[in-house]
């Protein structure tokens, strides 16, 4: 009874804020009519309309670019450079303890470079992007690795007479496709909601976007935000329904996967 | 070594440059710039800028900081607490479980700009609950500013930190097997003693592990604090936004360097805390 009592005021006061943002961006301004112009919004103003492609298309790239940075290197760190295997966790996890808030301090003259190179897009951002998800990325992709005997499976497919590219591609990466798909959903979450580092560089992606347009029209924003978070909430739910029907030997809905905090999750990686 | 041993460690090596390209130069330079910016001027050693933590503005913000971390990481890790243990005693693979798992992450650290908006939506001067209040209650909670302030940060604050530390202290939770109640209660211990003697102590180091972990969280956290206040700077991290954006007009060129590294340092030093009190939980954790 007290049990239940505890968990209806947690609901309530985690929920309660989500039903306000409901309610406030259909309240019509002044009389008590329902609308549902705030929502039309997210398609309808061209400014939070490109906020919403260019986050997608930064998610998209970064997650790209995490899985042909970071699958190739785990993989070959367990198979021929086990040396390197303590020093790539170590920079994985790194992010965990360096905020994204010094990072972009640290930034401006290292994109003073990248904008020379690369021109001045918010595409640019994939870069530090993909660094801020390695964490996430690399724990989903260290658990699915740790699953399988990653030894017999490569030797095998190069006695038979595949590259190395044809290995990874072709065998390998359908034995983890639970940590690739962990992986991807995580850093698509983490890109979708990031502020910090495109607000400090200077650059207009979703999350910057939305709050321009609070100043003046408050409804929008709400609904872009709430949009964001049932977004959020709907992909990792995916993602644990997912991982559970696989049943591919990594569980994704473990907790321990999301956690922000660099030592739990090797230790459990480490005797995994 | 032969010649091939050399050619063959630098093919060994080889694929790990990508990674080590990408990291290097996205992670440890900025780092390293601004811990040698916050300290090197005009290629000499000064301590000017760090000196500039000193003044009375940036010690205000590190005194605000400071509070509204601490305030956030007790309340957030005790009520966190509270909640992780209800949700261990629903069955595991519930649906309602992974709902509440995934709310929890999300709101824990995929939130940031979001929360702001849920809270000015709720409580902001014509949010649902300050509107309501005021028709049924009678109490005026719009006519003030109390959310841009301290105060306001800290109730938004506590809505990310309880989740976060669901999602830290779960794995902990977990790791109490149902075996040593057991034992205890053939020993002859209640149900008291056995949270006394046995869980409350293995908890313990999580505990306030955690805690540390949700402080330094509280202490970096950026994007709920800017969208919501766009006046003032009553924090480090806002600070650091107005050294940023204005450090031409103010002539206080680098101060943002300062500020880094004092949250890296914080940071840094409570991490390590942090560390060395989960080594002791992992122990018996596996």
């Amino acid at each position: 009874m007290l049990r239940i009592a505890a968990f209806s005021l947690f609901a309530l006061f985690f929920l309660f804020p989500l039903y306000a943002m409901g309610d406030f961006s259909t309240r019509a301004p002044g009389t008590g009519a329902r609308t549902l112009d705030a929502w039309k919004n997210l398609v309808a103003d061209d400014v939070l309309f490109g906020g919403i492609v260019i986050s997608v298309a930064l998610a998209a790239c970064t997650v790209a670019a995490m899985l042909l940075v970071l699958v190739p290197t785990m993989i070959w760190v367990r198979l021929r450079a086990p040396w390197a295997r303590g020093l790539v966790e170590f920079l994985c996890l790194l992010p965990l303890t360096i905020p994204a808030l010094v990072i972009v301090v640290g930034l401006r003259d290292v994109y003073l470079w990248v904008t020379y190179f690369l021109g001045e897009s918010t595409l640019t951002l994939t870069f530090v992007y993909t660094v801020l998800v390695l964490p996430y990325a690399y724990r989903a992709l260290d658990a699915a690795l740790s699953a399988i005997d990653l030894n017999t499976l490569s030797e095998a497919a190069r006695s038979l007479g595949a590259g190395w590219a044809k290995t990874i591609l072709q065998v390998i990466v359908p034995n983890i496709w639970s940590g690739i798909i962990s992986a991807a959903f995580i850093a698509i979450a983490v890109v979708i909601g990031e502020y910090t580092i495109a607000s400090l560089s200077g650059f207009e992606n979703l999350q910057v976007v939305i709050v321009q347009i609070g100043k003046t029209d408050g409804a929008t924003s709400v609904a872009a935000s709430l949009a964001v978070l049932l977004f959020g909430v709907a992909l990792l739910l995916l993602l644990s329904l997912f991982t559970r029907d696989r049943k591919l030997g990594v569980e994704a809905e473990d907790p321990a996967l999301l956690t922000p905090a660099p030592t739990v999750a090797a230790n459990r990686g480490a005797d995994a | 070594m032969t010649k091939g041993g050399v050619g063959r460690q630098v093919r060994v090596s080889l694929p790990l440059a990508p990674f080590l390209a990408l990291v290097g130069i996205f992670l440890l330079i900025p780092t390293v710039i601004v811990i040698v910016s916050a300290v090197y001027q005009g290629g000499q050693f000064s301590l000017d800028r760090v000196a500039a933590l000193a003044k009375p503005t940036a010690l205000r913000a590190l005194w605000n900081s400071v509070v509204l971390s601490g305030v956030t990481a007790v309340v957030g890790s005790v009520l966190g607490a509270v909640l992780a243990y209800l949700i261990v005693s629903s069955p595991p693979a519930s649906l309602l479980r992974r709902t509440v798992i995934s709310l929890c992450s999300v709101l824990a650290q995929f939130g940031g700009v979001a929360l702001a908006f849920a809270f000015l939506a709720t409580v902001g001067s014509a949010g649902v609950f300050t509107v309501w209040a005021k028709a049924n209650l009678g109490f005026d909670l719009g006519s003030s500013t109390w959310l841009y302030s301290l105060k306001g940060l800290i109730l938004v604050y506590t809505y990310f930190q309880i989740p976060l530390m669901v999602i830290v202290f779960l794995p902990a939770l977990e790791g109490l097997r149902e075996q040593w109640r057991e034992a205890a209660v053939s020993l002859g211990a209640s149900t008291w003693d056995y949270w006394r003697e046995v869980a409350i102590p293995l908890l313990r180091p999580a505990f306030l592990g955690s805690m540390l972990l949700l402080f330094a969280n509280a202490f970096a956290a950026y994007a709920t604090a800017a969208a919501l206040v766009s006046q003032g700077s009553p924090i480090i991290p806002l600070l650091i936004r107005a050294a940023l954006t204005s450090e031409v007009v103010l002539g206080q060129a680098g101060f943002a360097f300062a500020l880094a590294l004092e949250t890296v340092v914080v940071v840094a030093v409570v991490m390590i805390a942090y560390t060395m009190l989960v080594r002791r939980t992992a122990r018996w954790l596996q």
